[in-house]
C-alpha cells in the first residue's frame, strides 16, 4: 500500500512542474515585451536580495570625507551630501520599494479579492452594503487615501503597506466581483450547495480558483503603481522614514538643495523609480492580453 | 451625489478623531515648551474640541451648505478662506495640464492606430508607457535641474495671477503643467490608440472609404468622433486623479496650492482641515463623473435614449 502511494503522489508533482516550465517558455515566445519586464523585475529582485554582495559600502554609514563626489569608478552614482554612495542606496532602495510593492499588492488584491467574491456569492444586503462602502473608498483619489491612512497611522514601512493596501482593495473587489458574478449561477456552485457545503467552503474552494485570472491581472498592475505610490509618499516625507534607504525619500530634500552641485543625487534613484515601474507595467501588460484580453482596467 | 458626499463626511471626520494624539498636544510639543494641563485645556476648548464628537460633526456637516467648513486648528483662520486663496493657482494648474494632455494625446493616439505596427506606433507606445512609469516629481525636479543648468533660470517663489501678468503667470505654470499632464496624457493616448484601432475594424469605416471620401474625412469625421466617447471618459476620471498629481508636483515647485496645503495639513494633524480638504476632492471626483455621464450622452444619442 504504501509503496503504491509514492508513484501516485509523485506524478502529479512532476507534472505540473513541467507544465509550469512550458507555460513560462510559451510566455516568452510568445510574449517577448512581458518577458524583457520579468527579466528586468528578476535581476531586481536578485540585486535586494544580495544587496550586500552586489555593492562594497553601507547604505548607511556617512563619510564626510566623500561628500557629493561626481560619479567615478569607486562610487559609480556619486555620493550624496552624508557621503554615503549613492548607487549603494538605490540597490539597498530596491529592498524598500520590492517589499512594499510586494506586500501591499498581495494583501490589497487578497482583501479585494475576498470580499469581491463573497459579496458576490452573498448577493442582497450584504452585497448592497459592501459595494456602496467600496464605492465610497473609491471617490477618493488613490494618493489621498493613502494619505489619510499615512495620517491616521503615522509613517514607517508597516503604516506605509497598509496605506497603499487600503486604496487597492475596492479596485480589486470591483474587478474581481463582476467576473464571481457570472460564476455564482453555474452549475458547479449549486452542485456544491446542493451537497450541503457552507459559504466559506464553496467561496475558498470553489469560487476564488475560479477567478485566478483577473485576481493575478490586478495583482501584477498594483506592483507598480504601489512602487510609485511609495516613492511618491516617501518623497513627501509621509512614507519611509531617514535613513533608510528608499527611492521616494532621496529625492527629497537635500536631493534638490544641491541639485545644481550634485546632479546624480537627484537623477539615479528617479531612473531606478522609472525602471522598476515601467518593468512591472510591461509585465502585467503581457499578462493581462495572455490571461484575459477583454478585461477592462478601472 | 449627496448620499455618497454625506457618507465620505462621516468616514472621513471618525476616522480622523479614533487616533489618540491631538494636534494641541503637537503644537506644544514643537514649540518645546513647558506647558500647563490648564493652557491645553483652553486651547482646545477654544477649538472645540471638548465638545462632545457628535456635536463637532454636526457643527462641521450644517455649515458645510452655507461653504462654511470652520476653522483651520493650526493657523486659526476660516478653511474657505485658506482654500479659496490656493483654489485658483491649482484650478488654473490642472485645466493647464489637462489642455496639454488632451493636444499630446488625442493628434497623437489617433496617429499611432492609423499607423499600426509602424515604428511611428512603436515610439507613441513607448513614449506612453514610459509616462505611466515616470513619476511626476522627479520629472519635475528633471525639468527644474535642466533649466537651472543650462538656462541659470530659477521658478519664481510668488505666484502671479493671470490677469495681472499673463505671460509671466503661463511660464511660471507651463512646467508643471507639462510634468503632471505627461502622465495624464500617456493614459489618455494609450486609451485613443486603442478606440480608434477598435472604431477603423467597423463597417461604416469601410463604407466611407468603399464610397469614396477622403482618407482625412473618413479618419477625423467618421474614425475619431465615433472613438471619442471612451476618450472622454478616461480625461474626466484622470482630472479627478489630476489632484493627485497636484500634490507632489505642488511641492517640487514649490507652488502654494491645495496639495501643498493638504500635505502640510495632514503633517500638522490639522483636523478640520484634513476633512475639509478630502471632502472636496471627492466632489470634484463625483461632480466631473456626472459632467462625463452628461457630456457622453450629449454626444452619443445612443447613451440618451437608453
Amino acid at each position: 500500500m504504501a509503496r503504491a502511494s509514492v508513484p501516485i503522489f509523485t506524478v502529479p508533482v512532476s507534472s505540473r512542474l513541467h507544465s509550469w516550465v512550458e507555460t513560462s517558455l510559451r510566455f516568452i515566445l510568445r510574449r517577448p515585451v512581458g518577458a524583457v519586464g520579468a527579466g528586468i523585475i528578476g535581476i531586481m529582485i536578485m540585486a535586494a536580495i544580495f544587496a550586500g554582495f552586489v555593492s562594497p559600502y553601507d547604505p548607511l554609514t556617512t563619510d564626510y570625507g566623500k561628500m557629493l563626489q561626481a560619479p567615478n569608478s569607486s562610487h559609480w552614482f556619486g555620493t550624496d551630501s552624508f557621503g554615503r554612495d549613492v548607487f549603494t542606496r538605490i540597490i539597498y532602495g530596491s529592498r524598500t520599494a520590492l517589499w512594499i510593492g510586494f506586500a501591499s499588492s498581495f494583501l490589497g488584491a487578497t482583501l479585494g479579492a475576498l470580499i469581491g467574491v463573497s459579496s458576490a456569492y452573498f448577493g442582497g444586503k450584504i452585497d448592497l452594503v459592501l459595494q456602496r462602502f467600496m464605492d465610497l473608498l473609491l471617490s477618493f483619489p488613490l494618493i489621498i487615501l493613502a494619505l489619510v491612512v499615512v495620517s491616521l497611522l503615522g509613517s514607517g514601512v508597516t503604516n506605509v503597506i497598509l496605506a497603499i493596501t487600503v486604496p487597492m482593495v475596492p479596485r480589486c473587489a470591483l474587478v474581481v466581483r463582476s467576473s464571481a458574478l457570472a460564476l455564482r449561477e453555474m452549475p458547479f456552485v449549486e452542485a456544491a450547495r446542493a451537497l450541503g457545503f457552507g459559504p466559506l467552503r464553496i467561496i475558498v474552494r470553489h469560487m476564488i480558483p475560479n477567478v485566478m485570472a483577473p485576481y493575478l491581472i490586478m495583482l501584477t498592475a498594483f506592483l507598480g503603481q504601489a512602487i510609485l505610490l511609495e516613492a511618491s509618499l516617501s518623497f513627501l516625507g509621509l512614507g519611509v522614514a531617514e535613513p533608510q534607504a528608499a527611492w521616494g525619500l532621496m529625492l527629497r530634500g537635500a536631493a534638490v538643495e544641491f541639485a545644481e552641485r550634485a546632479p546624480w543625487m537627484a537623477i539615479y534613484p528617479g531612473l531606478a523609480i522609472s525602471l522598476a515601474v515601467f518593468a512591472f507595467n510591461l509585465f502585467g501588460d503581457s499578462l493581462r492580453d495572455a490571461l484575459d484580453p477583454k478585461l477592462r482596467l478601472p | 451625489m449627496i448620499p455618497t458626499l454625506f457618507g465620505v463626511a462621516v468616514l472621513i471626520f471618525f476616522l480622523l478623531r479614533i487616533v489618540p494624539g491631538d494636534i494641541v498636544e503637537l503644537k506644544y510639543a514643537g514649540s518645546g515648551t513647558y506647558a500647563p494641563k490648564e493652557a491645553l485645556a483652553r486651547e482646545r476648548a477654544q477649538l472645540g474640541l471638548d465638545q462632545p464628537i457628535w456635536k463637532q460633526f454636526v457643527t462641521w456637516i450644517i455649515g458645510i451648505p452655507r461653504l462654511d467648513f470652520g476653522t483651520s486648528m493650526w493657523t486659526g483662520q476660516p478653511i474657505t478662506h485658506e482654500i479659496a486663496i490656493r483654489l485658483e493657482l491649482s484650478l488654473e494648474l490642472a485645466l493647464m495640464a489637462t489642455f496639454v494632455a488632451v493636444l499630446i494625446s488625442i493628434p497623437l493616439g489617433a496617429l499611432a492606430a492609423v499607423k499600426q505596427d509602424t515604428w511611428i506606433d512603436y515610439c507613441v507606445r513607448i513614449f506612453s508607457i514610459a509616462g505611466l512609469a515616470i513619476p511626476s516629481f522627479w520629472l519635475g525636479i528633471v525639468i527644474i535641474l535642466v533649466f537651472v543648468i543650462y538656462f541659470r533660470w530659477l521658478p519664481p517663489l510668488t505666484f502671479t495671477p493671470f490677469w495681472v501678468d499673463p505671460t509671466a503667470n503661463l511660464t511660471q505654470l507651463i512646467w508643471p503643467a507639462l510634468a503632471v499632464g505627461y502622465r495624464y496624457s500617456a493614459v489618455a493616448t494609450r486609451m485613443t490608440r486603442s478606440a480608434v484601432l477598435e472604431v477603423l475594424r467597423e463597417d461604416y469605416i469601410r463604407t466611407a472609404r468603399a464610397k469614396g471620401l477622403w482618407e482625412r474625412a473618413v479618419l477625423i469625421r467618421h474614425a475619431l468622433k465615433n472613438a471619442l466617447l471612451p476618450v472622454i471618459t478616461v480625461i474626466g476620471l484622470e482630472f479627478a486623479f489630476l489632484v493627485g498629481g497636484l500634490v507632489v508636483t505642488e511641492q517640487v515647485f514649490n507652488l502654494n496650492g491645495i496639495g501643498k496645503l493638504f500635505v502640510e495639513a495632514i503633517s500638522q494633524r490639522d483636523y478640520t482641515m484634513v476633512q475639509s480638504l478630502v471632502l472636496l476632492t471627492s466632489f470634484v471626483f463625483i461632480f466631473v463623473n456626472f459632467l462625463v455621464d452628461l457630456i457622453n450622452a450629449w454626444l452619443d444619442p445612443r447613451i440618451r435614449y437608453r
